[in-house]
């Protein structure tokens, strides 16, 4: 599904991805961890198609086509769906109809008909009782006033609403109690299938208990420097980061 | 703006470039404006001594006062001995005789705004009767309206048919001497509209639905009066939203409303006058004066605004709230865009008892804009128990535009309860790419969020206009973005 070939970034004048190759395929989930500052979210939002980074070097193929030449929202439109780590607040606009808007955005460029608001309503309804979400929240302003793990659920129920190809989780258990965490890592659980990849991007192993990964990716300075499968996330856990860097550099 | 700028700006222009005196010279007065000026247009429109005797008071006045400069807008100083102050409607010859003649830049815009097929014609100034026969439908209206005895005419007539109202109520509201702008259109203003509502009759349908089928090309110095008797309502729509061609670079227009006991008047209006181009070339000055007067208890008048069109728009629409009980509202959503300057608000003057007054300003600016909120709020000494609630909220599109905010207040009534919210926000980088990333593209995320931003107010238009509003907010912020 996502082949990232010894891809390089920058923003402004630094490097952050520094030659970063990456084989995703359909129904599996990696997990990438990695100290603070070793380019995991960058990795995230280069793949989203963020403006701020330029791709310097390497390729990134999605699906079988160069995924480097669309626009955000065409990317989105093919199925990549990003959870943002700070997801922003945009008053006024609610977020019912920035999701029914969403996904009517997708539908069209499959070629479908727009959603019918019933239906639209009896889905939203049901993916947010799986959340453990107040229907409340489909009335107010996207993320206005929500608190930080109103706004991860909600971006998984948009993950849940829109359901992506290929999801990227970007430190989604950031900022939530253990209730919140275990809501959300149920929702990503129903949304694994074998059509469909996910990415959890995360500082600690604890997401991991409940989001079990099929391969886990060690990143330090812009590189993948040690792959494995759920155990290397333990490892990290006993030893910390430092072991992986000496690894790398040793 | 899609339309196509030099196009539009030279047919703005076009009296600039080639002189006032146009072919048609019996039509249209030489530039300049003196007392024979002032006379001839009565004349010319046979009006009764008292009119003739009012204009010229207002003219006089006009000339010892000092064009206004408190407002946060900058413009080249008006040469007012440049201007026609007189000129009669264009005849059909020289009209466009179809669509196929008109601009297709411009039908592109109407075709984005969703403007029925049947009206563009009219808006682009195509000779009507050559297109198609609004007469029948407009027929019927005016049978509805004569039957609830409601008098909806152009001003002209109204004087000639209904003298001793026009004397009684014009100039009731607004005074000759108000301020500059409004002293040079009591002096010169040639058509507008008028509107009496009987005691105790409901308008039977909006005015709107009506002036826009029968809309003559409304004039430089426009003149509106709408008067609702006791206990009577009505509900009147000025504009449109379809970018309107005038060749008149200044607009001074005054509305005057006056409510009596029980009565209500809301009046909604859509402005889109040329803006100038990209590059704030051309465009009009919009310098009106609109004033309500909550004559009677129990009365109220309600403005809702949305200003998208000219260069420099200096308007205040306010309300005197003189009857006990008596209510005020001002709705208002301001765009400025490319080089437009708004200065617009309101103000809410409580005299009589139990008065209540509700400000919602929304301001948008864009690209190189400046857009000012500028409102008043006065509660006199005898106005006990007033209440007052302001909201004025700024959106910023980009880094060059500014939005400004000027509240006054002077509450002379201890007992008055009044309050004031305000934020500034901006669309940021972040939400962009936050909607980017949900598959929405970058003007369908700046129109979302600019809409969400302003449905306080659009949910006070009349529905069929709020619809046009959002798609006339859509078109105007066209590339605002990236």
């Amino acid at each position: 599904m996502l082949e990232i070939n010894n891809l390089k970034a920058t923003i402004g004048t630094t490097e952050i991805l520094r030659g970063l190759s990456l084989s995703v395929k359909a129904g599996e989930v990696h997990a990438i961890m990695g100290p603070n500052g070793s380019g995991k979210s960058t990795l995230a939002q280069v793949i989203a198609g963020h403006a701020d980074y330029e791709v310097t070097d390497g390729t990134v193929t999605y699906k079988g086509s160069n995924l480097l030449e669309l626009e955000p929202e065409e990317r989105a439109r093919e199925g990549i769906f990003l959870s943002f780590q700070y997801p922003v607040e945009i008053a006024g606009v609610n977020n019912a109809y920035l999701l029914k808007a969403s996904m009517n955005a997708k539908r069209k460029h499959q070629g479908l008909e727009e959603i019918d608001a019933f239906e639209f309503l009896k889905l939203a309804k049901e993916k947010m009782a799986l959340l453990g979400m107040d229907p409340k929240f489909l009335n107010r302003g996207v993320n206005e006033g929500f608190s930080g793990g109103e706004k991860k659920r909600n971006e998984i129920l948009q993950m849940a609403m829109l359901e992506p190809s290929l999801a990227i989780l970007d430190e989604t258990d950031s900022g939530l109690d253990i209730d919140a965490l275990r809501a959300v890592a149920e929702g990503v659980n129903s949304l694994r299938t074998p059509e469909r990849a996910i990415i959890l991007v995360t500082h600690y192993q604890r997401l991991l208990d409940y989001i079990e990964p099929d391969f886990v990716h060690v990143l330090s300075e812009g590189r993948i420097v040690r792959s494995g499968d759920k155990s290397l996330a333990l490892q990290l856990e006993e030893k910390g980061y430092d072991w992986v860097r000496e690894a790398a550099t040793g | 703006m899609s339309t196509d700028p030099d196009n539009i700006d030279s047919i703005v222009n076009r009296r600039y470039e080639h002189g006032f005196v146009t072919d048609i010279a019996t039509d249209t007065m030489p530039p300049g404006l003196d007392e024979n000026v002032v006379r001839a247009i009565s004349a010319r429109k046979k009006e009764p001594e008292f009119l003739l005797e009012w204009r010229l008071r207002a003219y006089r006045q006009w000339r010892e006062m000092q064009e206004p400069d408190w407002a946060h807008v900058h413009y080249p100083p008006i040469d007012f001995e440049a201007i026609s102050y007189y000129a009669a409607p264009k005849s059909d010859d020289e009209r466009p005789k179809s669509l196929e003649e008109v601009d297709p830049k411009l039908l592109e815009t109407y075709d984005k705004l969703g403007i029925p097929l049947h009206e563009r014609a009219r808006l682009a100034g195509v000779a009507v009767d050559a297109v198609f026969d609004s007469v029948s439908v407009a027929t019927t209206f005016k049978e509805r309206l004569s039957e609830a005895g409601v008098i909806f005419c152009p001003f002209s007539e109204a004087v000639t048919n209904h003298p001793e109202l026009v004397q009684k109520y014009l100039g009731s509201v607004v005074p000759q001497r108000d301020n500059f702008y409004a002293a040079l259109n009591s002096a010169v203003f040639s058509e507008g509209s008028f509107v009496y509502i009987p005691k105790g009759v409901r308008c039977p349908m909006e005015l709107s639905t009506y002036f826009r089928i029968n809309a003559a090309n409304t004039g430089q110095f426009e003149r509106t009066l709408i008067i609702a008797d006791e206990g009577s309502h009505v509900s009147y729509l000025e504009g449109c939203t379809a970018p309107m061609r005038d060749e008149n670079q200044l607009h001074a227009a005054v509305v005057e409303l006056v409510a009596l006991k029980d009565a209500e008047i809301k009046y909604s209006t859509v402005q889109n006058w040329y803006p100038g181009d990209e590059n704030g070339v051309g465009g009009i000055y919009n310098f009106v004066t609109k004033r309500g007067d909550c004559r009677g208890a129990n009365s109220k008048i309600s403005w809702t605004q949305v200003e998208t069109g000219s260069a420099i728009t200096w308007k205040y629409p306010s309300c005197l709230l003189r009857g006990d009980n008596s209510v005020g509202e001002f709705y208002s959503v301001a765009v400025a865009n490319n080089y437009q300057q708004a200065d617009t608000g309101t103000k809410m003057i409580h005299i009589g008892r139990n008065t209540s007054s509700t400000i919602v300003s929304k301001g948008i600016s864009a690209g190189n804009a400046q857009n000012a909120y500028r409102g008043l709020v006065r509660v006199m000494p005898q106005a006990d128990g007033a209440r007052n609630h302001t909201q004025c909220d700024s959106l910023l599109i980009g880094k060059n535009c500014g939005a400004h905010t000027f509240p006054y207040m002077e509450i002379k009534n201890p007992g008055a309860r009044v309050e004031h919210e305000a934020t500034t926000s901006k669309i940021s980088a972040d939400q962009l790419f936050y909607c980017r990333q949900r598959g929405i593209s970058e003007e369908d995320a700046v129109n979302m969020i600019v809409n969400g931003f302003c449905k306080e107010v659009f949910k006070e238009l009349p529905m069929e206009f709020a619809v046009e509003a959002q798609a006339l907010l859509n078109v105007s912020l066209e590339g605002a973005v990236g």
